[in-house]
């Protein structure tokens, strides 16, 4: 088969398998699990494939019409290069994982049918948007992709959490999607067509006529898929969902489209010096506050959320310093750093009955229990604090020296104040993002207090499937050196500098934030808290819709915990309350947008039940007192109505002899 | 014999059955005054049909025809009229017009006039006329 043929199959095979699985799931449930994870490593062994034969090379084009679609063609167009590969290979590791782990995580889930068509289904929307060519084409994608978040994020929607935290997903990332539309609208308008190479070769030759305006409207649609600032806040409420799904779409896949679409048009925005600044502050703003946020949540999934929000801050900022090989190289290693700690997350949330740090740091010997998670996890935290060798140490090292090259005026167009931006928040975060990771490590698996809870022993297929990713965590920083043929060709190797100034910072936030840690860990014996699941024994996924559930009442809040032990609390001082409400961003847009229109609403109600009605009702009622009145005449006296009979014919002949005396 | 004598005469008995049907009580002496009526239309019927065959420009004499016409289907209304009256009266036990008042709308109550009020009024008013 050619390279074109399997590409198409990459997508093709999981959207059959969900597709199948839809249809099959009640009337055959037996073919319901080989149906959700063939499909997907089937697709999956195809993209690395694909990857193998492109091996970096020229970019692979292909495209059929299939109907003329008036002034701009809509091709199926594909366009394979490095990029493209790479990320495909990614996705469908990570999908094949979550598959995997879902039929252990949601054993006896009565909605799992269903749950893993609509992860198919979305794999195939991912794999659709990397692999394909044609802007509209990606669009769809892209849209799938929102409207499976939406149904998997609100996959417990007993809970009034799930259901408000769906809604909220699909309406921000919607709020993007429509200036993204406008975005893709006008670029085709300038460029004359939705073919990404036709694309790049009109910015290449300066026949973008508006690339700010272009590049202001497609970052908005990025900013809402990629939760970026400030449309980020549907991120961290989207971990009401079942963790595998956080692993999937919040983490490794669906949030990177927005980072991977930036990476595809970057000559578009680079045409735009004004478009790479606001990227960069974008950015800066993304990762030190979600950072900040991170170190302040009490929910484990909550602090990974803001995590992820905060380094796909690096990957925009990597994007704005016009180095689409560092945040390529970031968003791979990141994906499967990330998907391991939500996996993980998901593991130790089953073992403790609860998701709160609070209550796991009062439970001796969690770590014990779950060996598997506490291993893999604790090489994906040290991925994400950078710490050499591990995967996240090269691929951020990557984007600081992109952005200390930007800094220093050596690339190119890209305007030096967006590479400083970038690179004083990339370190400050990467203090940050050092002591969340240690906070959250030394709350999970070195709590003082009760022995934690026993359940048994995890299912194989979830504890395997964290070694499969904890590979990738380990050792793919390894292939720094490799990459840039697959790339652009800029060197991907760590700079002495930055290696060594990221790497102290992140020590520094390590060891103040462990520092801190042994000066409170002794308030914890003394305030009790914890709130564990009702029914240990249950499927995981049961276990952690009800810790999402018990957690607000437990607490007074989904996001926060009353715990003075808390190493957070004591590093952010007065600033971990607002940290712990995402700097209250949630209040702002409700006093902006949600108040006002629910105003508006309330407005309208008042003009529809008041006024509109009261025509309405005016218009029965009038009738009604007419006919009331013209009753009473009913007398049932015959000789009454004969009587005005002669009345009413008299006049009416006087009447007629008037006007025709007065006509004549 | 000039027409106004006729025509004039024809008024006293229409009024005079106009009278009677407005104002009389008893269904019988009602129907004998829509008799009246009708005989006053006739007179005219008869008076104009002579005075325009005086002037010779209707030769067909459509008036006298038409005056038999209406006796002929007054006779046929009071057959009808008497007997419903006496079947009324066999029912009711009076032919008191004033009495006979089943089409009347039913008195609302003081607060509702809707179909709650009228439909069992309605069943009471078809049970009566059974």
């Amino acid at each position: 088969m050619t390279t074109t043929t399997l590409a198409v199959l990459v997508p093709l095979l999981p959207f059959l398998g969900a597709a199948a699985g839809l249809l099959l799931g009640r009337t055959a449930p037996g073919y319901v699990r080989p149906l959700a994870v063939l499909p997907t490593l089937t697709a999956t062994v195809l993209a690395v494939l694909v990857a193998v034969r492109q091996g970096g090379g020229r970019a692979i084009n292909a495209a059929t019409e299939l109907t003329p679609t008036g002034s701009v063609p809509v091709e199926l167009a594909l366009h394979l290069d490095g990029f493209a590969v790479l990320v495909a290979v990614l996705v469908g590791l990570v999908a094949s994982c979550v598959q995997i782990y879902s039929t252990g995580y949601l054993r006896d889930d009565p909605r799992y049918p269903s749950y893993a068509a609509l992860i198919s289904l979305f794999t195939s929307a991912m794999l659709l948007v990397v692999y394909s060519g044609d802007l509209i084409v990606l669009l769809v994608g892209w849209e799938i992709m929102g409207i499976c978040s939406y149904f998997l994020v609100g996959h417990y929607w007993e809970t009034p959490e799930a259901r408000a935290a769906s809604l909220k997903a699909f309406l921000v990332t919607k709020l993007g999607d429509v200036p993204f539309l406008f975005g893709l609208f006008a670029l085709a308008a300038d460029a004359g067509s939705f073919r990404i190479t036709t694309v790049l070769g009109a910015v290449a030759s300066g026949a973008l006529d508006h690339p700010t305006l272009i590049a202001l409207l497609l970052l908005a649609g990025v900013a809402g898929k990629s939760a970026q600032f400030p449309l980020h806040t549907w991120l961290p409420d989207a971990m009401a969902g079942p963790t595998p799904v956080s692993a999937l779409i919040h983490a490794a896949t669906m949030v990177a489209a927005g980072v991977y679409f930036i990476a595809r048009l970057l000559p578009v925005f680079a045409a735009s010096a004004a478009a790479l600044v606001v990227l960069a502050v974008m950015a800066a703003v993304t990762m030190t506050g979600s950072a900040l946020a991170a170190l302040a949540q009490d929910d484990i999934k909550r602090v990974l959320a803001y995590s992820t929000i905060g380094q796909l801050g690096y990957m925009t900022g990597a994007l704005a310093v016009g180095d689409r090989g560092a945040a390529v190289f970031h968003l791979l290693s990141h994906g499967a750093f990330k998907a391991l700690l939500f996996l993980a997350a998901g593991v130790i949330i089953h073992a403790a009955g609860t998701n709160s740090l609070a209550a796991m740091s009062r439970m001796r010997d969690l770590r014990s229990r779950v060996p598997d998670a506490y291993w893999t996890m604790t090489v994906a935290l040290l991925a994400l604090a950078a710490i050499p060798p591990f995967a996240g140490f090269f691929s951020k090292e990557a984007v600081l020296g992109a952005a200390e090259h930007a800094a220093a005026g050596e690339a190119g167009a890209v305007p030096g104040s967006a590479g400083w931006i970038v690179l004083v928040s990339g370190l400050v975060t990467a203090i940050l993002t050092a002591a969340y990771a240690t906070r959250l490590w030394l709350l999970a698996f070195r709590g003082h207090g009760a022995e934690a809870p026993d359940h048994g022993p995890q299912p194989v297929v979830m504890n395997a499937v964290l070694w499969v990713l904890a590979v990738p965590s380990l050792a793919f920083g390894l292939t720094a050196g490799l990459l840039p043929d697959w790339f652009d060709g800029h060197p991907l190797t760590p700079t002495l500098t930055t290696s060594v100034l990221g790497t102290g910072l992140a020590l520094v936030g390590g060891l103040v934030t462990y520092g801190a840690w042994r000066h409170t860990t002794t308030l914890a014996a003394r305030v009790p808290l914890g709130a564990v699941a009702a029914h240990p024994e249950a499927d995981a996924g049961v276990v952690e819709a009800e810790a999402i559930a018990t957690h607000a009442p437990a607490y007074g809040d989904v996001a926060y915990a009353p715990d003075p032990a808390d190493p957070g609390r004591l590093l952010l001082g007065p600033l971990h309350r607002h940290a712990a409400a995402g700097f209250h961003l949630d209040a702002v847009y409700s006093a902006l947008f949600v108040r006002p229109v629910r105003a508006g609403a309330e407005l309208v109600r008042f003009l529809d039940r008041e006024v509109v009605d009261t025509y309405v009702r005016g218009a029965g009622t009038a009738p009604r007192w007419l006919g009331t009145a013209v009753r009473r005449a009913q007398t049932g006296n015959v000789q009454t109505y004969l009587s005005v009979l002669l009345a009413g014919s008299a006049v009416l002949a006087v009447v007629a002899v008037l006007v025709a005396t007065r006509g004549a | 014999m000039h027409l106004a004598y006729p025509a004039v005469l024809s008024v006293l008995l229409f009024c005079t059955g106009l009278y009677g049907v407005l104002a009389r009580r008893n269904a019988i002496l009602v129907l004998m005054s829509v008799e009246l009526m009708l005989n006053a239309v006739n007179l005219n019927l008869v008076a104009f049909d002579v005075w325009l065959s005086q002037a010779a420009r209707d030769t067909l004499h459509s008036g006298q025809a038409l005056t038999l016409f209406t006796i002929a289907i007054a006779a046929a209304e009071i057959g009808i009229g008497l007997a419903i009256v006496l079947a009324v009266y066999r029912a009711r036990g009076t032919s008191d017009i004033d009495k006979l008042r089943d089409t009347a709308e039913a008195r609302p109550g003081p607060e509702d006039d809707d179909t709650e009020t009228a439909a069992p009024a309605m069943a009471d008013k078809t049970e009566a006329a059974a």
